[in-house]
């Protein structure tokens, strides 16, 4: 269902492509197997690579004896840190406010001196078949000096925890500094808290002191995964004049080239990289890993190499996102006002630094038109994987945490829940608590629709035999983001377009782009036929991530057809040997505007295009400001069965304002894959450590991800507030549907059995515990 | 090196031959010896689905089967699910519902949901995610999924 909320000046109703449902354009492939994935790439005379990696969460590496790896037949290279370059002062950012040390980057990729966390990359091998380059990681003798770990975010806080770096630089912003170590000069005491930060508006202290009631909480969330089903692949070739291929999926062909050139030591246009079908990254794909161990392979072997990580090192080497504790709290006065909010986040980075405390920071009181705001953010390192983003990286956690006090809030005021959303909710004008004014955003519109929708208007039935049901509703927060894109655009004499785009399409964003185009050329959404450029082929395109794609890759793509537009009618007017200004474009016809009225379809142009002048390619590069906000509203319904503790939703609703929706099949699927992992992250989702930090449930059986079976139809209401920033008003969609699910699943936990569960997973022990603990019988 | 061990087997109505290791997977030898790479791994041990295969009528995860085991017997993969002119069902309305996003775990769910209208009709709602709950998806939610599988059963009434 889609709700148009026009805004003055911003026409909706003359599109003729934006808002349909064409087939995908990559769909074919897709369904019949043709499409390469990143292990998909078999090349002639290949090897294969495996990563040997760490059994201790915390050790100091004494000595690495390769010498029995490389006497087995069959296996051609070994490497180690000591083939990546020496890393100095760099910082690579990877959007989303999200910035990278390189130093910390490449001993993330391969440990130096130390491991950090179980699963922690220190080798690797190339042999002529995969099971071999096992059998050779066996064969890899490394000496370990165990030291003790920290795991707990608060632990690792204290004064005499272990420490992961020594000499860790300890910021006051919440930005990483180049280096990130002290200056040798510093001699104050090491700490795992890589950054601690405050963000401030108003007077909040003041603004407590008048609240009428004021509830404080304190909550926590474990690390969870992406859990994309591809997992990490990347197969390289390095040839003899030093120029490198490089074939992987990713959210990024321009960073995986980058980063990959930065750790290597080598100039970027020295690796070009192909990007291939990505099966799924969900921010998890933005950091390299294997990528880098590929290249130094292939050049060491001087064969191509193809390195692939198992589900298991998927779990222990990549990034999942932040476990975290979090204190939250808000004032407000009698008549549901809110006058006064604070917030502390310790967010776990894993082994080095980096969480998304930031975003987390900027997002959690999004939502609410506060003028008395105060937030603290500590960025910690721990003996866990280093965290990668995570779909609305921080903003998640941060928001549980919000929504679950305002909805405590809304119960103590005897106020709706969503009556106080709408009371308090920020419109265009408000500031955020870390500075930005909100221009055009659509999140009163959206409680607005939520209100008059059935699934908030019907009563819950309350029990369902043993079971009994619970309804909760949470808002959640996304600034979305932006970056620099390119397109090019061909015409064909058969009056077809192709298209040449920078990002990696995850999830139908090709078709959004080629749409794009057709809608300024008035051609059908199939007459554009849009494919994503290697490195070489297109120019630098920043990430697939931020929800930026349609935002920015859908504005190059505008931009192309407006520049072929410009071409064509150039073209006719030479051909008509008229001034161009006589000539206009409209609905993919060309049009003489007086005289004789002469016309051209965009077919009949193309086809003569070559004998009057020859080809014409519309390219654009951007880097568009302008971006909006997105808000969501979600309403879950869940049933719980007080006798196993188990949680079931049972309905589920999703509203969210997306500005102008391309492709609405594709956006409704955003959101209910978003809807999706919000519900295994607050029911079941959890890496589980074992008390010498080794992951216990690194598969997809004891990592308990949704299935088919777990959940009900989503149902997606997209609100439409046109973001003025952008040419179609596109705002960006992707993330912010994960935001809001953990609080309305908490929020509906607390309807059907009376008890507030702070903390996830709610899986079914915490919620046995939680009514053990209220009716007192003692169980726990 | 280990010795192989030559196997013949039917391949989407095709005769195979190859030649492989004791220790390697049905899923290893179609995506690493046959080259035939639409057969995805996600887990590789048999908890995503997104390596289903249907051996003698039978869907199965092929990473869980070892390549010596399909010797005389006869394997469907995502590669044989369409004619040479034409989509399955099942494919055309995954298309049309717009009911794959990266699409990695598409091919398992198209073999796992042809499996079950090979064998069963009138499946509703409720008996698809049964069906389907070996196959995991992190992009979709499912619901389009579902859709599209019960569009493609009311296409194949026809």
């Amino acid at each position: 269902m889609i709700r148009k909320l026009d805004d003055k000046g911003i026409s909706k109703a003359n599109y003729k492509v934006i808002g349909t449902r064409p087939i995908r354009h990559d769909g074919l492939d897709k369904v019949t197997g043709q499409a390469k994935y990143s292990a998909d790439i078999n090349l002639p005379g290949m090897l294969y690579g495996k990563v040997l990696r760490s059994p201790h969460a915390h050790a100091r590496i004494r000595n690495i004896d390769a010498g029995k790896a490389l006497a087995l037949k069959g296996v051609s290279a070994v490497i180690t840190s000591a083939d990546f370059s020496i890393q100095s002062d760099k910082v690579i950012d990877l959007g989303e406010g999200a910035m990278v040390n390189t130093g910390f980057l490449s001993q993330n990729v391969m440990a130096k001196e130390k491991v950090l966390y179980k699963g922690h990359a220190v080798a690797a091998v190339a042999a002529e078949s995969m099971h071999l380059a096992e059998e050779a990681l066996a064969l890899i003798d490394v000496d370990y000096d165990v030291l003790s770990p920290v795991f707990d975010v608060r632990e690792a806080m204290k004064p005499g925890a272990p420490l992961l770096h020594e000499r860790l630089y300890h910021s006051s912003t919440p930005f990483i500094r180049p280096g990130g170590l002290k200056d040798d000069s510093d001699n104050s005491p090491g700490s795992n808290i890589a950054s601690h930060f405050v963000f401030e508006l108003g007077n909040p202290k003041n603004a407590f002191a008048e609240a009428d009631i004021i509830v404080e909480r304190e909550f926590q969330t474990k690390p969870v995964h992406q859990g994309y089903i591809e997992p990490h692949a990347a197969t390289a070739i390095w040839n003899r004049d030093g120029k490198a291929t490089l074939w992987c999926s990713s959210q990024g062909q321009f960073t995986m080239r980058d980063q990959s050139a930065v750790l290597l030591g080598i100039a970027t246009s020295n690796i070009r990289v192909i990007p291939l079908e990505i099966g799924g990254g969900f921010g998890g794909k933005t950091l390299v890993y294997l990528e880098p161990i590929a290249l130094l392979l292939a050049k060491k072997a001087g064969r191509p190499v193809k390195v692939t990580m198992s589900r298991k090192e998927v779990f222990e080497g990549t990034g999942p996102t932040s476990g975290s504790f979090m204190r939250v709290k808000l004032g407000a006065n009698n008549d549901g006002k809110l006058v006064a909010a604070e917030g502390v986040l310790a967010y776990e980075a894993g082994a080095f630094p980096g969480s998304p405390v930031n975003p987390g920071v900027q997002c959690m009181f999004a939502s609410y038109d506060l003028k008395d705001v105060r937030v603290e953010g500590y960025d910690v390192v721990v003996n866990k994987q280093k965290v990668a983003a995570y779909r609305a990286p921080g903003s998640p956690g941060s928001c549980f945490a919000v929504e679950t006090v305002i909805d405590e809030l809304a119960e103590k005021l005897n106020i709706d829940p969503l009556e106080l959303r709408e009371k308090n909710g920020a419109k265009e004008g408000t500031r955020r608590v870390s500075g930005p004014v909100f221009g055009k955003i659509g999140y009163l519109e959206t409680i607005k629709i939520a209100k008059s929708h059935p699934h908030y208007i019907e009563p819950i039935k309350r029990n369902a035999g043993s079971k009994v049901r619970g309804r909760g509703i949470a808002s959640g927060f996304w600034f979305n983001g932006s970056g620099p894109a390119c397109a090019i655009a061909n015409v064909h004499s058969d009056g077809t377009v192709s298209l040449i785009e920078g990002s990696p399409d995850i999830g139908g964003s090709r078709a959004m782009a080629a749409m794009c185009v057709a809608e300024v050329l008035g051609l059908a959404a199939e007459d554009v036929h849009p494919s994503v450029g290697d490195t070489d082929s297109i120019g630098y395109t920043s990430n697939t991530g931020g929800s930026s794609v349609a935002f920015k890759t859908g504005w190059a793509s505008y931009e192309a057809a407006q520049d072929i537009k410009r071409q064509l009618i150039e073209r006719a007017a030479r051909i008509w040997d008229v001034d161009p200004g006589q000539v206009e474009m409209d609905n993919g016809t060309l049009n003489e505007k007086s005289g004789t009225r002469r016309q051209f379809t965009f077919k009949n142009l193309a086809a003569v295009l070559l004998s009057t002048g020859g080809p014409i390619v519309g390219k654009a590069a951007v880097d568009p400001a302008g971006v909006g906000g997105a808000f969501a509203l979600h309403i879950a319904d869940v049933e719980v069965d007080p006798e196993t503790g188990k949680v079931d939703v049972i309905r589920y609703t999703a509203f969210q304002d997306v500005g102008t929706a391309v492709h609405p099949s594709y956006v409704e699927g955003q959101i209910q894959g978003g809807v999706a992992q919000g519900i295994g992250w607050a029911l079941n989702e959890e890496y589980v450590f074992s008390e010498d930090g080794t992951m216990l449930n690194s598969s997809f059986l004891d990592y308990r991800m949704p299935t088919s079976l777990d959940l009900p139809m989503i149902e997606a209401v997209i609100v439409e507030v046109p973001n003025p920033g952008h040419p179609f008003g596109v705002r960006g969609v992707g993330e912010v549907p994960i935001v809001p699910p953990m609080a309305a699943i908490a929020n509906a936990v607390y309807d059907a059995i009376g008890v507030r569960i702070r903390r996830l997973p709610i899986n079914p022990p915490t919620v046995l515990e939680a009514i053990w603990a209220k009716d007192g019988s003692g169980r726990g | 090196m280990n010795e192989k061990i030559h196997v013949k087997t039917k391949i989407n109505d095709d005769y195979v031959e190859f030649l492989c290791e004791a220790r390697q997977s049905l899923l290893e030898v179609l995506r690493d010896v046959l080259d035939m790479t639409g057969t995805k791994e996600g887990c590789n041990d048999g908890n995503c689905g997104a390596c289903t295969v249907i051996l003698d009528g039978r869907i199965v995860d092929s990473c869980l089967v070892l390549a010596v085991e399909v010797s005389g017997k006869e394997i469907i993969t995502i590669e044989g699910v369409a004619n040479v002119d034409k989509l399955h069902p099942i494919q055309q309305a995954f298309l049309e519902q717009a009911a794959l996003q990266c699409g990695i775990c598409t091919p398992g769910f198209i073999v796992a949901s042809k499996a079950l209208l090979d064998r069963e009709s009138n499946v509703d709602e409720g008996r698809i995610r049964h069906w389907l709950a070996g196959n995991l998806c992190r992009c979709t939610g499912y619901d389009k999924i579902v859709r599209a599988v019960m569009a493609a059963q009311e296409n194949t009434k026809i």
